[in-house]
């Protein structure tokens, strides 16, 4: 791993950071609110077996152009624009929830370019009766309890440790609301952006990938999900809403299964 | 200098328990706390206490906008500054005002305020906030990303309409229409004086600066901590090049006037603690929508007016630290006149607005403050500022 590429598209005025590791096959990576700079253990995993890519959104850690974007159709045509400057024909997808609305829409829209796709309590559908948790604006403070399944696990620990001084305090903070709010932009303030009218153009193999023990995303999505894509295959690991932090081994290895090489 | 009379019509009668029970004033408190019938007493109340305040000798009367929110009856200020039109007839009717953003198409805030304008015979100041987060990416749902753009291109929008003879077309990125062609027109030319509240954004110093409007602080915290912001716009005017008149800017200042200082403990602390107990407790991820406040603005270390830090602060708060503070300027008419000049003067505001009915204050207690104010303060102040002239004051009232 290292601290990635600046790739540029239109003309400069959209630009990736896109961190790449590991050898053989492509797949990319789309990361979500909370996970920080982007690679994680989970990725390193996957690594091992495939060319992982994961790129930044616009507007978070180096990645720029995010005002010239407007709705989540031009995201979606920027990433199809980012896999041509990359060199990527067919590609396998993996999203873990913004990042998997990121990828269902790329498969929905290009289901040409999609090899294999793998959603990861992605985000897209909404239910009155089962609001998914408003993780854009939850207190740091109250956020282990809802993303993790064991809020005192090691991995929720690690998560939640901070900078300690002052100063990188405001940083760490200011890098935060960035993040958040470059993501806020696509799905504010209900993540209902059409997806549904979409998701049967997916011509990809889908495995739906969730933690049994949710609480930011309810369960109850995963069968909807499964339901409106064709033939996608639903597996419920132990685990909450960063299950590919909790348990990085077991879910890259059900990536793995999935995807073969 | 020009003294105005604030008013944020409150819901006065939350519970004791309310800051304990339940986590925000805004966006989501309960229906269960509201009751209509009260409410609509607080109305007829609220308008009484604005129209005493003209009666009283203040130079104009301020409204505001606020969504789902239970110190801030007002989602449409315009309602009320309409039915104030129709029972003053002298003092400037301020609205601040309207959030550009959430109107669509913001041509209704150019019709709305030139009706404003001619109903009150030219006494409107057009005020354009952005607005809280709470009011607008909260209780609105517009995305805190696009916020600002929006507003700056409704604000062309409506300034066009209202200058432009012809009738014209106006491709926005965010609104398009055929044919802009408001009537009716604003009596007062150009325009009605544009004020622009804010809070304390770096970019909305520059901006106002530069559109030579009037830059309103609203703050809640009084003037000691209020300096920062207001020397931030000073600076702004500076690096513009522009002139340092006191009009350019506006403050507003909690104030409670008594016989003696003891009295107006015992008179007005209830209705103060309501007021930053009750009135400002703000859930924490209510506080700020991620991209509210630009990075430039976060990057200058200030904390949002609500939130669990400012909440921390407000528990541990008795009557003489709000005072010593400068939260609130209380006291005997001799301690509020030194106080009040000190903050106009620090400040540099040619514009105070001052509020006086706060938190569950009642209509006889906030008369008896208003009353008081207007015989024992108001003249002591009012000549602050000799040789400055108010270009942001409506042609409408006689200045």
């Amino acid at each position: 791993m290292n601290d990635g590429t600046l790739v540029s598209i239109r003309d400069g005025a959209v630009s990736f950071r896109v961190r790449s590791a590991g050898r053989g096959p492509h797949v990319v990576y789309f990361h979500s609110f909370h996970e920080g700079s982007g690679w994680s253990p989970f990725l390193d995993r996957l690594a091992a077996r495939y060319t992982v890519h994961a790129p930044l959104h616009p507007g978070v850690g180096g990645s720029a152009g995010l005002e010239t974007l407007e709705d989540v159709f031009d995201l979606t045509l920027a990433y199809e624009e980012l896999l041509d400057a990359l060199g990527i024909g067919t590609v396998t997808l993996v999203g873990h929830f913004f990042g998997g609305m990121v990828a269902a829409e790329l498969a929905a829209v290009f289901p040409e370019r999609v090899a294999r796709l793998v959603l990861v309590s992605p985000l897209g559908l909404w239910r009155d009766d089962a609001p998914s948790e408003d993780l854009l604006i939850l207190p740091r403070e109250d956020l282990p309890a809802v993303l993790f399944r064991d809020p005192a696990s090691e991995a929720a620990r690690r998560w939640a440790a901070g900078p300690a001084s002052e100063e990188e305090n405001l940083a760490a903070q200011i890098e935060s609301i960035q993040r958040r709010a470059a993501m806020a932009k696509f799905v504010w303030p209900i993540p209902d952006k059409g997806i549904k009218k979409r998701l049967h153009r997916i011509e990809a193999p889908t495995l739906v990938l969730w933690g049994d023990a949710d609480r930011a995303n309810p369960v109850v999505y995963a069968e909807a999900w499964q339901q409106r894509i064709k033939g996608a295959a639903l597996s419920l690991l132990p685990g909450g809403h960063m299950v590919l932090h909790e348990t990085p081994d077991v879910a890259a290895a059900a990536v793995a299964e999935f995807v073969g090489r | 200098m020009k003294i105005c009379f604030f008013h944020l019509m409150p819901y006065r009668f939350l519970p004791d328990d309310f800051e304990q029970r339940y986590r925000s004033v805004w966006v989501d408190p309960p229906h269960s706390l509201f009751d209509p019938e009260k409410c609509s007493g607080l109305y007829h109340e609220f308008l009484d206490e604005l129209e005493f305040a003209e009666a009283q000798g203040f130079d104009g009367l301020c409204v505001n906008e606020h969504h789902n929110n239970a110190y801030g009856l007002m989602p449409s200020p315009n309602l009320m500054a309409a039915t104030l039109t129709r029972r003053t007839s002298r003092a400037a009717v301020i609205v601040l005002g309207n959030s550009l953003a959430a109107y669509n198409p913001p041509l209704r805030v150019a019709e709305e305020f030139a009706m404003l304008d001619l109903l009150s015979r030219g006494r409107l100041v057009a005020g354009f906030p952005v607005g809280t987060s709470m009011d607008m990416n909260f209780a609105y749902g517009i995305d805190p990303a696009t916020l600002r753009e929006r507003y700056y291109e409704a604000h062309d929008l409506v300034v066009q309409a209202w200058t432009r003879p012809e009738v014209f077309a106006f491709n926005g990125k965010y609104t398009q229409v055929r044919y802009v062609n408001i009537w009716p027109q604003t009596l007062q030319k150009p325009h009605p004086p544009v004020w622009i509240p804010g809070g304390g954004s770096v970019e909305t110093w520059e901006w106002t600066a530069k559109l030579d409007y009037v830059y309103c602080y609203l703050s809640y915290y009084g003037y000691k901590r209020g300096k920062a912001t207001m020397d931030g716009f000073w600076e702004a005017i500076a690096r513009v090049g522009a002139d340092d008149n006191p009009y350019r800017a506006g403050f507003l200042q909690l104030v409670c006037v008594a016989d003696t200082d003891a009295e107006a403990e015992r008179l007005y602390f209830e209705h103060v603690h309501y007021f930053y107990q009750k009135c400002l407790n703000v859930w924490e991820g209510f506080a700020e929508a991620p991209g509210y406040r630009t990075v430039k603005t976060l990057q200058t270390g200030t904390k949002p007016q609500v939130g669990a830090q400012a909440k921390k602060v407000r528990q541990s708060l008795d009557w003489q630290k709000y005072l010593d503070q400068g939260y609130v300027i209380a006291g005997s008419p001799k301690t509020v006149r030194e106080q009040l000049a000190e903050c106009i003067k620090s400040l540099r505001v040619g514009h105070l607005m001052v509020l006086l009915q706060i938190g569950s204050m009642p209509k006889d207690l906030t008369l008896h403050n208003t009353a008081l104010f207007a015989k024992e303060v108001l003249p002591h102040v009012r000549d602050m500022w000799p040789g400055y002239k108010d270009r942001w004051w409506p042609s409408g009232c006689a200045s």
